[in-house]
């Protein structure tokens, strides 16, 4: 009898459990800490720590600050005014800048207006932000992918300079017709870089080397294999140079841009988000990403399932590392045109960051790519205006990952409820036991 | 000390796991929790050790109530909990292992290491417990691991011992020293709080029996109380101890082993030049001590382990060198003995896990993609063929008890195609309502004619539901018995007696008693 009480007990608490009202689920999600809030917490912190960090090495602000006690709302005043005023310039110089819309205004004719550019540079801040954007977005998807399959990638920075280099051999090497050539120069990028995440994954299933050194190890030798071709003009140093650079891609090589000659936005752009949607779709929806995820969460289980652990391993890193090979070919093709011997910059390990920040998803990492793109394209205004550092973005980025890969101290300086153990911080952990 | 607990109600979400558990434990009494996985014991100590807090209710010492709000609290107090998974430093000595946390340091500030090992010495030999202070941990038989424990409870001058299913992972000789061990903490006036769902051991170890069923005290009973009456107020309805079937109608040999070997990487042979066959419609039960070859032989089989010599034959199929996916295929369903670690992903929802072998082929798959909609479809059938209790086909795995785990890897393997299956440890740490269920299943296979093999530890439930059984010893098998074979002659084969001189003329030297080599006490010293 109490059995069958309460088991319709349990049925009527669980009827009313499933469907609560949506002010409920919202204040719940916000509430319950899980990672998503964690995450634009993270964000915003890393905004405050940026500002009073900022301010308190300006030395207008110190100075203020000295005259603290005789003049107290002068040095808060001018405190906020650094920090507030930095963040200003960098949303002007990535998002939206008024003034020119108000330049825009002042043309006396909108057709004009649109022919002589300054229709575009309202959407200038925008296009950078996208253009910014798009090399992370590609290679934090080259750290998500694995991450996806229990691997760690550390080795974007060597798979994205082995994309740049086939991409700018092509890309002055061989004369084709214009579209023809553009898809070649991708190809190669993704190419290049395949080949090098290929021998990573093959190192791993078949002797078991882990793939943080064996990727670590590929950045070094990647970085000087890539000085060692710019050397030499037989090699891929421009003729009569004495510098280590590459010579200039074919015009026809070049991403088309998509609004015109004043945006630098390109065609990269919609390869990287073309590679999100594939990335997600090969994960969620095919045999294949099943496989990944499934050999990524236990691989004993997979392999008793009957699943190819080491294949998969394999093919993981090789599309890991084309997709950072794709990265070198859009910033070669799409704004640099060729490459010297420092052109993979910090991508290597933005990428990482991007794919922490993104909680190793496709979505996530656009969105990641997207927000330290707008920092990136921020930063030289900033700097033009308000003489703080462009090393402020490194700083944000640091801090920002700092915070994610930390969700309990977010909880708590939030004072959020612990929904789920982990986190992002995991990643780091779970890759070196991988 | 007299510890009681009133009314203790702890709920996640709609689940109630205890419900208004009232429960008092008397010095020097060993106190058996019994129920059914599920049934809110774990729970229940958890909220004791301050591991979790209650909803409702209190807890009671000597007739104060107290709060404990971390583990730190409830050792304190003097309640010590031996966990099912032990909470060692596998690269510690013993010593290490029980001084950590509590590390006493000498005048210097240095570790005082002699004094940890007298005191380990000391409480070891008091309570029979043989431990040696300076063996590593990694080093010890499982049995003796959990001693360890115990004495790191009993140096933290715990006076209520929670034991967590802890012959859950015992050979039964081991089982048997962790009773006399349970016996001697009590007449030194240690009570014992005994959470198990094995109905022998409480009746042969319980002061007292309390009953929990549905997360609520359904009785409590002298540990004189039948069997029968015990399984009746863990499961609230009679359960079949024994299993019912009718005589093996055995049909063609199907799977064939001819010579198997099989060694681990450093070339020790642990399966060695076995040969047996199973026909169709049969059940035969590998019997032994654990840790004789029987993990090995089913990885073996699958494909898991690559195979030093001999033949595996299914259907005169050869299968010694396939993969896996290709044993899959041929027809192997295949009942991992450890279900967390090889059987599912815990992570994954109960749907995905439905079809971890079977994802990529129709109807499942349509070349590269996945059909959400039929691996749906699959899951909602098999989780009501199979009552596999959880909120929805979308819940992690991982956190449905071991019985619903267990239902979720047979749903899925008997629903592909096959013809042989292989069931290690198929009921292991399972309740007595989940192991009638897979028991009956497996007998329903034989009957419609798959071979069945099944490898377990419980000698009942090789009795139940082999037609032959085979006894595994370091890698042989010693004999192929009818289940009318009396337990004192299994046990001889098990300690390692062959055929030859299993007759009456030269008993083998060793007692019938398995001697493991995991198991003396000796390893202790």
């Amino acid at each position: 009898m109490s059995d069958q009480a309460g088991t319709a007990g349990a049925a009527a608490v669980q009827q009313k459990m499933t469907k609560p009202g949506p002010g409920r689920i919202i204040r719940d999600s916000i509430l319950e800490g899980n990672t998503f809030t964690v995450t634009v917490l993270a964000i915003f912190t890393a905004f405050v720590v940026g500002g009073l960090l900022n301010a308190f090495t300006n030395t207008t602000v110190l100075h203020a600050w000295g005259n603290l006690f005789s003049d107290p709302g002068h040095a808060i005043a001018t405190a906020w005014d650094t920090a507030v005023g930095a963040y200003i310039e960098m949303f002007e110089g990535s998002i939206f800048n008024p003034h020119t819309v108000s330049a825009l205004f002042q043309q006396a004719s909108f057709s004009a207006a649109i022919h002589d550019g300054y229709l575009s540079a309202v959407f200038n801040p925008l296009s950078e932000t996208c253009v910014q954007a798009t090399p992370l977005i590609l290679a934090g998807l080259a750290v998500a992918l694995p991450y996806q399959a229990g691997l760690f990638n550390i080795g974007a920075q060597s798979q994205l300079i082995g994309g740049m280099a086939l991409t700018t051999y092509l890309g002055y090497g061989v004369s084709l017709p214009f579209f023809v050539h553009v898809v070649v120069c991708v190809i190669g990028g993704f190419v290049g870089g395949a080949a090098l995440g290929w021998i990573v994954g093959e190192l791993k299933s078949r002797t078991g080397a882990h793939e943080v050194i064996v990727t670590i190890m590929l950045n070094y030798v990647m970085v000087y294999f890539l000085a060692y071709l710019l050397s030499f003009p037989y090699l891929m140093q421009a003729p009569h140079n004495t510098n280590e650079i590459s010579a200039p891609i074919a015009g026809d090589a070049h991403l088309p841009l998509l609004f015109g000659s004043h945006l630098r936005i390109n065609a990269g752009f919609l390869v990287a988000l073309a590679c999100a949607a594939g990335v997600w779709w090969l994960l969620n929806r095919t045999t294949t990403g099943f496989e990944m995820r499934s050999i990524g969460k236990n691989p004993s289980a997979a392999r008793v399932a009957g699943m190819n652990v080491e294949r998969t391993w394999v093919l993981v890193m090789l599309l890991a590392g084309g997709l950072a090979g794709l990265a070198g070919a859009t910033v070669i093709q799409g704004t640099d045109f060729t490459v010297n011997f420092q052109s993979y910059g910090t991508y290597g390990i933005d990428a990482i960051t991007v794919a922490l920040l993104g909680l190793g998803r496709p979505g996530g990492v656009v969105l990641a790519g997207l927000l330290f793109g707008a920092l990136h394209a921020g930063a030289p205004l900033m700097q033009a205006v308000t003489g703080t550092p462009v090393d402020m973005v490194e700083v944000l980025q640091a801090v920002i990952v700092l915070f994610v890969a930390a969700p309990p101290l977010i909880r708590a300086m939030y004072r959020l409820r612990d929904t789920r153990a982990g986190g992002v911080g995991g990643v780091m952990s779970k890759g070196w036991n991988a | 000390m007299e510890l009681e607990l009133r009314g203790i109600t702890k709920r996640f979400g709609s689940l109630v796991a205890n419900d208004g558990i009232d429960l008092s434990v008397a010095p020097g009494q060993v106190h058996a929790l019994l129920g059914e996985n599920g049934a809110g014991k774990t729970t229940l100590m958890n909220v004791l050790y301050g591991l979790m807090q209650p909803d409702e209710g209190e807890i009671l010492i000597d007739g104060t109530a107290v709060r404990f709000h971390s583990p730190k609290d409830a050792i304190a107090a003097g309640i010590g909990m031996v966990h099912q998974h032990f909470m060692l430093v596998p690269v510690f000595t013993v010593a290490e292992n029980v001084t950590l946390g509590i590390e006493e340091t000498n005048r210097a500030g240095l570790l005082d290491r002699r004094k940890t090992r007298r005191d380990v010495g000391v409480l070891s030999q008091r309570y029979g417990l043989e431990v040696n202070p300076d063996a590593l941990v990694e080093d010890l038989p499982v049995g003796i691991q959990q001693r360890v424990e115990i004495v790191k409870a009993l140096v933290r001058e715990a006076t209520v011992l929670i034991l967590d299913e802890p012959t859950a992972v015992l050979t039964p000789a081991e089982t048997e020293d962790l009773f006399r061990i349970i016996r001697r903490l009590k007449d030194g006036g240690t009570s014992i709080v005994f959470i198990s769902h094995k109905l022998k051991e409480v009746q042969a170890i319980a002061d007292t029996i309390t009953v929990l069923r549905r997360g609520k005290v359904v009785g409590q009973r002298p540990p004189g109380t039948t069997e029968d009456e015990l399984a009746l107020l863990m499961v609230g309805r009679d359960v079949q101890l024994r299993v019912s079937k009718g005589a093996a109608q055995p049909g063609e040999v199907v799977l064939d082993v001819a010579g198997l070997t099989v060694g681990d990487q450093a070339g020790r042979v642990l399966v060695n030049e076995m040969s047996f066959q199973v026909r169709a419609g049969e059940i035969l039960g590998v019997a032994g001590v654990q840790g004789n070859g029987q993990t090995e032989l089913c990885e073996a089989l699958m494909g898991l382990r690559p195979t030093m010599a001999g033949r595996v034959t299914l259907n005169g199929q050869n299968l010694t060198r396939a993969t896996p996916a290709q044993r899959l295929s041929a027809g192997i369903a295949y009942v991992p003995e450890d279900r967390q670690e090889d059987g599912l992903i815990g992570e994954f929802s109960v749907a995905d896990n439905m079809v971890l072998d079977q994802y990529n082929k129709p109807p499942f798959a349509s070349g590269i993609n996945l059909r959400l909609g039929a691996i749906a479809a699959n899951a909602t059938e098999r989780v009501r063929e199979f009552d596999v209790r959880t909120t929805s086909t979308q819940t992690p795995v991982g956190t449905l008890s071991g019985g619903n785990q267990q239902k979720v890897i047979l749903a899925r393997e008997l629903a592909h195609e096959h013809k042989v299956l292989i069931a290690s440890q198929p009921t292991r740490g399972l309740d007595v309502g989940s192991i009638e269920f897979v028991h009956r299943r497996i007998v329903e296979q034989r009957d419609q004619g798959v071979a069945v093999l099944i490898v377990s530890a419980e000698l009942d439930e090789i009795y139940a539901l082999a037609d032959r059984i085979a006894v595994m010893y370091e890698g042989k098998i010693t004999g192929i018995r009818p289940p009318t074979v009396p337990v004192e002659e299994l046990g001889l084969l098990m300690a390692g007696g062959t055929d030859h001189d299993a007759g009456p003329p030269g008993l083998p030297e060793s007692e019938p008693t398995p001697s493991a080599p995991t198991a003396g006490p000796g390893a202790g010293e």
